[in-house]
């Protein structure tokens, strides 16, 4: 099926809000599951060199440069920014940098370098340039590209040589996924946001729970979500195994993209909104799996162990061996014994070591808010940094003082930048450190080989600065 | 792509669920050539302690597993991120098969991208053929695409299944890039369609 107009489905059949934009993309069916789309949107960072080396050495060329975007964040460092470029000082980094660049101009692509005001991090700079919209097919060689599903947008990562295909021909051969909503009913708690939903939701279906799958977000709790918090809904969909994670484009989207340089213009706005209000699952459409989540009942979360789906409410206790055996065991033993936890221990006052705010998980604005609020008026126990996820954040956040409410609480405010979620740019934690992290992976060795990860919303990681423990941050709330 | 038709080798069990794109390959090492000391990047933190020496506890560390070609691992393996060089890593160090009950998506693409063959087959088979590989160390598993088959020396052929179109390309070891390409015509009157649907999209 092709689009003649821009809704182009078979009449009366109730479709998901996937399916009409997995439609509106198929340029040929190969196979039974498995299609050609076009891709609206590529964005690309440093980890493009693969991708544009083998491009380049087939003699290949940039197909529709106009729908590609580059920017530096992988290994961009947080300190020393004034300097531009000459600050970074280690020379293979520099390398990486400068090689994008240089592949940009030679592909005629768009690059925000690492004095560009419009430089940040890959998924949050889509969404705040307005390069990502509702209905798109979204690309970018990194697995949280599923962060711009929360446009209404089907954004999907992949590896050097689906970027290298994206690069020569704007399209790809995907495998139609299985469909999973999961439908998020009730109140949040104040104190919670979209980063303990989306951790209780990682808790109870698997780090695997979504493998084959694209996920659906609906439900009162999502709709009434800022854009920042779906944002960081949808980011973690990969956590879960998902291809990607959506949620239906609305008021908040459209009003989130109105007027970003590059979102439609005037005199187009209205026909897209039009169109955008299409995009949405109807009433009888069919998923392969449904999860509910009264969120009305959730406590902020925390992970324990060393994969995204380890996570517990903060006034809950690590697992018990004595309740398991075979593999499950053998996991959250080895999990255990790497976090340097003991079985059934308490994780609210468990002391730790330093703590980092950013990433594209949480460093949009809202988070960086959410976070100033615990942390206004206190003092930071324990080293901390914030790294905002764009320049452009940073600004805002500075204009609103909250870099002051930061560094008087001794928390070092620094430059964007993907930094400790990856460490790829130096950003470390030492062996052994225990770390709150406002980032998606608790991998062994994800932020530095023996580094000990507990994944948390920004509060919590506020919350863990001014007392130098993993605490319920409501505590801290309730006591202003 | 080097196409997969047959292959045989000595296969490691690799009793390890969820194993991610870091444990493949440390993110320290991406931002290195793929030149050839590529392979050694490969479970380079499960096989060497912080001093850098060999830990005996990695079941490749084993002298029987020195020419270990396929691996025999846990649900959901190379989960995590989207980094193709956690596919050349076992490339580069001589894997052209991984059989496991499931495997992250993206690697699995990725995978098939390179001539790598992800075999998923039921828990309890992954599980049997572990097994089967601890009391025999240094068995070996042929695995066959055109069959689509795995066989052990237990006298067990299991059988798998993969999209026949992306059989048919890892078989031939097809380019994506040139395949795609032939269709350029059907490619460029899509593209104007979709435009002229969407005139927000100029830019
Ligand atoms: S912040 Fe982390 S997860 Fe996000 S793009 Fe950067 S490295 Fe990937």
């Amino acid at each position: 099926m092709t689009a003649e107009s821009p809704v182009a489905l078979a009449p009366n059949a109730p479709s998901t809000l996937f399916e009409k934009i997995w439609n509106a993309h198929v340029i040929e069916q190969g196979s039974a599951d498995d299609a050609l789309l076009h891709v609206d949107q590529n964005f690309l960072h440093e980890g493009a060199f693969l991708a544009f080396a083998a491009l380049r050495k087939e003699g290949r060329t940039v197909r529709r440069p106009k729908q590609h975007f580059a920017v530096a964040d992988h290994y961009v460092p947080t300190l020393g920014r004034e300097a531009g470029i000459a600050g970074v000082t280690d020379p293979e980094v520099r390398g990486l940098i400068d090689l994008l660049e240089q592949n940009a101009a030679w592909g005629g692509i768009d690059y925000a370098g690492i004095d560009d005001p419009r430089q940040g991090i890959v998924h949050v700079i889509g969404p705040e340039l307005g390069l990502t919209h509702p209905g798109m097919v979204i690309t970018c060689g990194d697995s949280h590209t599923s962060t711009h599903g929360a446009f209404g947008a089907f954004a999907f990562g992949m590896g050097a040589s689906q970027v290298k295909q994206v690069l020569a021909t704007q399209c790809l051969w995907q495998r139609k996924p299985k469909l999973l909503r999961i439908t998020i009913d009730g109140t949040l708690a104040p104190g919670l946001s979209g980063k303990d939903v989306i951790l209780a939701v990682i808790a109870q279906i698997g780090a695997a729970g979504a493998t084959g799958h694209v996920i659906e977000y609906a439900g009162s709790t999502i709709r009434s979500m800022s854009m920042e918090n779906r944002l960081t809904v949808c980011n973690m969909s990969i956590e879960a195994g998902g291809r990607a994670g959506m949620i239906r484009a609305d008021d908040t989207t459209f009003d989130y993209l109105h007027g970003r340089p590059f979102a439609p213009k005037q005199q187009h706005w209205d026909a897209a909104v039009a169109y955008w209000r299409t995009l949405k699952t109807d009433e009888g459409a069919a998923f392969d799996r449904e999860v509910r989540v009264d969120a009305g009942a959730l406590v902020p979360m925390v992970t324990w162990g060393t994969s995204p789906g380890q996570g517990l409410p903060i006034t809950g206790r690590v697992p018990d061996l004595a309740t398991l055996s075979g593999d499950a065991r053998r996991a959250v033993e080895s999990a255990l014994s790497y976090m340097g936890l003991k079985p059934g221990q308490a994780m609210d006052g468990l002391p730790v070591d330093r703590v980092f705010i950013g990433s594209c998980t949480n460093s949009r604005l809202d988070d960086i808010r959410a976070a100033a609020a615990v942390v206004r008026g206190r003092k930071a126990k324990i080293p901390a940094f914030v790294s905002p996820g764009s320049t452009q954040i940073k600004r805002e956040a500075e204009a609103e003082g909250l870099d002051r409410v930061f560094i008087e609480a001794g928390i070092e405010w620094r430059a964007s930048g993907c930094s400790m979620c990856v460490g790829t740019n130096g950003d470390l934690l030492q062996p052994g450190e225990r770390s709150a992290s406002t980032s998606n992976r608790n991998f062994e060795g994800r932020q530095g080989r023996g580094a000990r990860t507990h994944l948390v919303s920004p509060a919590m990681a506020a919350a863990a600065a001014v007392t130098g423990t993993l605490t319920d941050v409501r505590r801290l709330l309730a006591a202003g | 792509m080097q196409p997969f038709t047959t292959f045989t080798a000595v296969a490691a069990p690799l009793d390890i669920t969820n194993v991610n794109t870091d444990m493949l390959i440390p993110a320290r090492f991406l931002r290195k050539p793929r030149d050839e000391r590529y392979g050694t990047y490969l479970f380079h933190d499960l096989r060497h302690d912080e001093d850098g020496r060999l830990r005996d506890s990695f079941v490749l560390n084993e002298a029987v597993y020195q020419d270990a070609k396929i691996l025999v691992a846990g649900a959901n393996f190379g989960c995590g991120s989207s980094r193709e060089s956690a596919v050349y890593v076992l490339l580069d160090s001589g894997f052209r098969c991984v059989i496991a009950p499931s495997f992250g998506d993206i690697f699995f693409g990725n995978a098939l991208q390179n001539g790598v063959l992800p075999v998923v087959l039921p828990e309890a088979e992954c599980i049997e053929l572990r097994a089967f590989l601890d009391a025999n160390p240094g068995a070996t598993i042929t695995a066959d695409l055109q069959a689509q088959t795995v066989s052990a020396g237990d006298g067990k052929v299991r059988r798998f299944a993969l999209d026949p179109l992306r059989r048919e390309r890892m078989l031939k070891g097809l380019d994506e890039i040139g395949l795609t390409l032939t269709r350029l015509p059907a490619i460029e009157s899509f593209e104007q369609r979709y435009a002229a649907a969407r005139p927000w999209l100029d830019r």
